[in-house]
């Protein structure tokens, strides 16, 4: 049986209608939003079911929204070899709420779960080995975070005199600059001067 | 009489080992000269490239992508390319298709011409190297020729190719590609029979295709296994699906067949070259919507609007509508993606770079374990791995 996109979106969130919070297709990627606690459960039903036979777990990639109460959002780019098909899974979380580690599930997740904990500071319980990743030993912080400054806090040089690297505040010869070319005609939400007032006297009304 | 303990030591390969192509650390506990545990400490070329395309738009992202795997920047451009096209949503011309696979095939040799060589210097065969960066160096020349940087081309743009190719360029690919195939068969008197080269790489770091969906393969590592994947046949982009290529694919999938595929991989890379250079469509290289591409220099010496929209384009750059995608190209490493979240503005919210190399590399323990510490050389050149892209 060859389900299409659509027709598997369904097959998927009417199997697992426990642990799936939302689903669809967009831009022809399938896409579903799975609870947190169900992360091992829905992957390993993903790959052992005959419809789906998710055998590789491409990618772990952890998103920051700040401004979300679970602001980081951990995504599972899966790939069935059989079928030719990708799909994305999306769980939720927040800085002190850790997610169960899918290293039983798929080998290498290892990896790029300690990545996700190195850059952005999610934490994976069980992990075999949940070291920094990318970044060096001993560093701190977290720097995928939106609040993290492009720049960092520190920077390393080589000290003659101590014959070794130490590690200082960062020192910048010119300020950073952002040059913010966001333009108030195109895409920015069109916000004209005045039409608060417009707003509450429309409050007021109701 | 007292037992004495017999302990294991730990030997630090890297970060300067001139096998360990580039600076990977990798701290190996040997029983004897066994590998019991090989555990690769990565990071030491970590340039937060992910950080800094967020602060960037999304014409000003395509160099840092040259950047990653920098003996194939073309391929990973092509990624990021065909990710912003599709939330974008718009197609680009055909010409620009084909200039794009053509590149995109140059890059795949330019890396396979790396991988071979370093990989026969890594197990002794010194020639090899020498003899293929001349080869390299006639195909970084027409790198230079169709956008005047050798390596870091940042040549393909969201909506096409940054400029069309000069005359005569499509002509000199087809003189080099016809000679080519003399340099792929002398490369092959060297290595392919040679018997050092046999004894140090058959039958080294086996892995089975179960195996290697478990720990993430995919390219030329996988199909060595046997799995005949390659994401050109099966999720074609570009001008993929209108040429006509074969995949090789090996049975046991060690050292030896890993070379073996990337051989014939670049046989069929020409095969590629030759039908783009054939087939090479005329008209436009880049989309004619102003608001993505930006205008002629001749335009805006006339246009007024020409003008802004090449000024709009430089400074604010273009606005992606909101959306995520995970999209991803047959780099000659592997499967190399890119996903894009956008939030409507006119930067990246977020770029997450899926190297093919950093699952490769993480099952280095996997395939060394239990072979000596020479063969975690082959291994480590086998695998092929390049760190710009895997430390990012």
């Amino acid at each position: 049986m060859d389900l299409d996109l659509q027709e598997l979106c369904e097959y998927i969130a009417s199997t697992l209608a426990d642990d799936v919070q939302e689903s669809g297709v967009r831009l022809d990627e399938l896409e579903i939003t799975v609870k947190r606690a169900s992360i091992v459960k829905v992957l390993t039903f993903l790959r052992d079911d005959a419809n789906c036979q998710y055998k590789q777990l491409m990618d772990i990639c952890g998103v920051d929204y700040p401004e979300q109460e679970l602001r980081f959002c951990i995504v599972y780019n899966l790939l069935s070899l059989v079928h030719n098909r990708r799909i994305r899974v999306k769980v939720w979380t927040s800085e002190d709420e850790p997610v169960d580690t899918v290293v039983p599930v798929f080998k290498t997740a290892n990896w790029f779960e300690r990545e996700v904990w190195d850059l952005l500071g999610v934490y994976f319980s069980e992990h075999p080995d949940l070291r920094r990743m990318l970044n060096d030993y001993g560093f701190e912080g977290h720097p995928l975070r939106k609040d993290f400054p492009l720049t960092g806090y520190v920077e390393v040089r080589y000290d003659d005199e101590q014959k070794r690297v130490v590690y200082e505040p960062v020192k910048l010869t010119q300020d950073f600059r952002t040059f913010d070319f966001l333009s108030p005609w195109e895409g920015a939400p069109r916000i004209l001067p005045g039409d608060e007032k417009a707003e509450e006297t429309g409050e007021d009304a109701s | 009489m007292a037992q004495s303990e017999i302990k294991n030591y730990n030997v630090n390969f890297g970060p300067q080992h001139p096998a360990a192509h580039g600076v990977l650390r990798m701290v190996l506990e040997m029983d004897g000269e066994v590998i019991d545990r090989a555990d690769p400490h990565i990071g030491l070329l970590h340039r937060g490239t992910e950080k800094l395309i967020e602060h960037k738009t999304y014409v000003q992202a395509v160099p840092y992508f040259d950047r990653l795997d920098y003996v194939a920047p073309q391929n990973q451009e092509h990624a990021f390319v065909l990710a912003t096209e599709k939330l974008l949503g718009i197609e680009i011309p055909p010409r620009a298709k084909y200039i794009r696979v053509l590149y995109a095939e140059i890059g795949r040799i330019l890396n396979h011409i790396l991988n071979i060589t370093s990989y026969a210097i890594d197990v002794g065969a010194m020639t090899p190297m020498l003899w293929g960066f001349e080869e390299r160096e006639v195909l970084m020349e027409f790198c230079e020729r169709a956008c005047g940087a050798r390596m870091h081309m940042n040549y393909f743009r969201p909506g096409g190719v940054a400029s069309d190719l000069p005359a005569g360029l499509t002509d000199d690919i087809k003189v080099w590609a016809d000679n080519y195939v003399n340099f792929i068969d002398d490369l092959e008197t060297l290595l392919t029979e040679n018997r050092i080269f046999k004894q140090r790489t058959v039958d080294i770091g086996v892995i089975s295709a179960e195996q290697c969906f478990e720990w993430g393969f995919s390219g030329p590592n996988i199909r060595a296994s046997g799995v005949p994947w390659d994401l050109r046949k099966s999720q074609p982009y570009d001008a993929y699906a209108e040429i006509d290529f074969d995949i090789p694919v090996g049975v046991n999938g060690d050292c030896y067949e890993r070379y073996l595929v990337r051989v014939m991989e670049m046989r069929e890379s020409l095969k590629i070259i030759h039908q783009c250079v054939d087939n090479m469509p005329g008209g436009p290289c880049k989309t004619d919507d102003n608001k993505v591409s930006p205008p002629s220099r001749g335009d805006m010496k006339s246009s007024m609007e020409s003008l802004i929209h090449h000024f709009k384009l430089f400074t604010e750059g273009f606005h992606v509508p909101a959306g995520e995608t995970y999209t991803a190209v047959e780099a000659p490493k592997g499967e190399f993606a890119v996903y894009l979240v956008s939030d409507g503005t006119n930067k990246p919210y977020r770029c997450k770079i899926r190297a093919p190399g950093f699952a490769h590399l993480q099952a280095m323990e996997f395939l060394s374990k239990g072979h000596m510490l020479a063969d975690v050389c082959a291994n480590i050149g086998s695998i092929d791995i390049v760190f710009g892209e895997i430390d990012r």
